[in-house]
């Protein structure tokens, strides 16, 4: 590699991280600027002297009744949808994966149909739904969508890891005597292990960033999560927001996902591209 | 696994050796559909059913908040919307935003992978940077760039030289598009650079090298051997995107509330439905959306020749 070339490489890395994390910067600092500075106006990246706030808006955030039922709440449904969702695409993954059966290209059709659809055409009928038997505004009712939706990605990515794994195993439990329910049992489910704790994370992080039900399915704090929560965190007027405040809450909102992020990065990445790009 | 291709009056081993397998494939079969079978129920529950019932409600006149009012319209719903300027003027916004969210973020995107493939320090922190924009919420995203573009808290206009300092970006429709489309913009680029970067990786070394060794200037082997190499990769990135592009609403539902001009067809269909309460109308407008994201799907597959199956060596 040439030095011209590294300089480049390096000044591409500098401005990849600049893209990523000056918006993610810019939400911290506003979140420190005092809301007597922000109803003011108070323009600029950073608080300007005597416009910050210290940790008062993470304080009256947290102390905020409604804020942090919404974050239960999202924390209990994400977690449910997701735990159910990735039970559900391991099966139907091993048997894409694994099995001849009939429908199995009509299994495939349908999950990339799905995942592509567009969500608010559903949100009117299943109002209507929900409403009739009873569980519109309940985690029930959001969890059956997110489970819904998560289930092509996860299928998807379970299906491309099981490809990988070295089926002999499975064959040679079989052929001492395990059925094909046991093999998967015993032999498959640890070796899928890490694939299934990718799909999970990536159902998770979809799960957790909702917003279209959780706005149309939910109206009171009994199970609104916390992207519809931020939103209502407004009051009348649209142009004139606590912004300091809503930084705070927003903050707080991302922290689980930079905790997952910095985590399991590598097994994200590898998640995202096996079941998109390749088999 | 297949079975089928002895004719029938062969010996009587070969018969209960096709029994055997056909017994077993069979079994197999029933344990294929068995563990598909939850997944498919739960995929159809949330989505063709209710869009079915979409599709009975937008042929009356149905309004929650008279519910017991409910008159048959036939099409009249969809004569309502389709001969509505809103919604050409919000499907014209969608279209909009999804082509230019969509070239951009191809470029950047397809930069910022260059750069990774070949990023030779920092490679975790760049991994985990480029991982948040992915994984933080719409919303977030939308009113941190809300207020990055307002003149009165935000540091936009500050930072550009040739932007007047009490400039309201949410003033007018060019602009406000603008702010929304950064937003999305922003968002989602990472998602498409991590699928450009695993299509570059599948590019060979040795191919590049070879062009290199036969005097293929770099934008040669960029066009002549990476690009036409990573095709299914860019379509598959390219479909995702742009459906999902199609289909915005967190953004605008959060930065503009469809002030100036701003909403697009999804944002349309809610207000229809989840504001106004008209389910008739809004099951039409539904049933519309989804039509024309077929219609984009099956564009994008036929102009661009996608071939999804190869893509993911489905075969």
């Amino acid at each position: 590699m040439t030095g011209k070339n590294k300089a480049l490489i390096v000044v591409g890395t500098i401005l990849i991280l600049l893209w990523c994390l000056t918006p993610v910067a810019w939400i911290i600092s506003l979140s420190f600027k005092s809301q007597q500075a922000i109803t003011n106006g108070s323009p600029g990246f950073f608080p300007a002297d005597g416009d910050g706030a210290g940790w008062q808006n993470y304080v009256d955030v947290i102390n905020d009744e409604q804020f942090r039922r919404a974050i239960f709440n999202s924390i209990g449904i994400s977690l449910i949808a997701t735990l159910l969702s990735v039970i559900i695409a391991t099966l139907a993954a091993y048997a894409i994966a694994r099995l001849e059966f009939k429908g199995k290209k009509l299994v495939l059709t349908l999950a990339l149909v799905i995942a592509m659809f567009p969500v608010v055409s559903l949100v009117g009928p299943l109002f209507d739904m929900w409403r009739a038997i009873g569980i519109y505004d309940t985690w029930l009712g959001l969890i059956i969508p997110y489970m819904s939706f998560t289930l092509p990605l996860a299928i998807w990515t379970l299906s491309a890891f099981f490809r990988e794994i070295p089926w002999e195993m499975e064959q040679a439990a079989q052929v001492d005597g395990a059925t094909s329910w046991q093999a998967f049992r015993k032999v498959i489910v640890p070796l899928a292990a890490p694939g299934v704790f990718t799909a999970a994370i990536l159902t998770f992080f979809f799960a957790w960033n909702d917003f279209v039900f959780g706005i149309s399915l939910t109206s009171t704090e009994r199970a609104r999560p916390i992207p519809a929560a931020l939103s209502f965190f407004v009051g009348a007027d649209p142009f004139n927001r606590p912004a300091s405040l809503l930084a705070a809450g927003a903050v707080v909102a991302t922290i689980p996902i930079i905790v997952i992020v910095l985590l399991f990065q590598r097994k994200i990445v590898a998640g995202l591209t096996s079941g998109a790009v390749k088999g | 696994m297949s079975t089928t291709v002895a004719p029938d009056d062969k010996r009587d081993v070969r018969r209960a050796e096709r029994a055997a397998a056909s017994d077993r494939s069979k079994a197999e079969n029933a344990l294929g559909l068995k563990l598909v079978a939850p997944a498919i129920v739960l995929m159809l529950i949330v989505t063709a059913f209710p869009m079915l019932r979409a599709l009975y409600l937008s042929l009356f006149d149905y309004s929650l908040t008279a519910p017991d009012d409910r008159n048959f319209r036939g099409l009249g719903n969809y004569v309502t919307a389709l001969s509505d300027p809103l919604f050409w003027q919000t499907t014209a916004n969608t279209v909009l935003i999804m082509v230019v969210t969509v070239a951009v973020e191809l470029v950047v995107g397809f930069a910022f992978a260059m750069v990774m493939h070949r990023v030779i320090f920092a490679r975790g922190i760049v991994r985990t940077s480029i991982l948040i924009p992915y994984g933080i919420i719409t919303v977030v995203s939308g009113f941190a760039w809300q207020f990055a573009f307002s003149y009165k808290n935000g540091f936009v206009n500050y930072w550009l030289p040739f932007i007047e300092d009490n400039f309201d970006w949410f003033g007018q429709y060019s602009s406000a598009m603008a702010a929304i489309m950064v937003s999305e913009i922003w968002k989602t680029t990472p998602f498409m650079s991590l699928l450009l970067l695993a299509g570059l990786a599948q590019v060979s070394e040795d191919m590049i090298e070879a062009a290199q060794v036969d005097g293929a200037t770099w934008w040669q082997r960029l066009w002549k051997v990476i690009l036409p190499n990573m095709r299914s990769a860019i379509m598959v990135a390219v479909l995702f995107r742009a459906l999902d592009a199609y289909r915005i609403f967190d953004n605008i539902f959060v930065m503009t509330a469809g002030a100036e001009g701003t909403e697009s067809i999804s944002f349309l269909t809610y207000r229809q439905v989840i504001e106004q309460f008209q389910l008739g109308l809004g099951s039409a407008l539904s049933v519309l959306l989804f039509l024309s994201v077929l219609l984009v799907a099956f564009l994008i597959v036929k102009v661009f020749r996608v071939d999804l199956a190869a893509a993911r060596q489905e075969s």
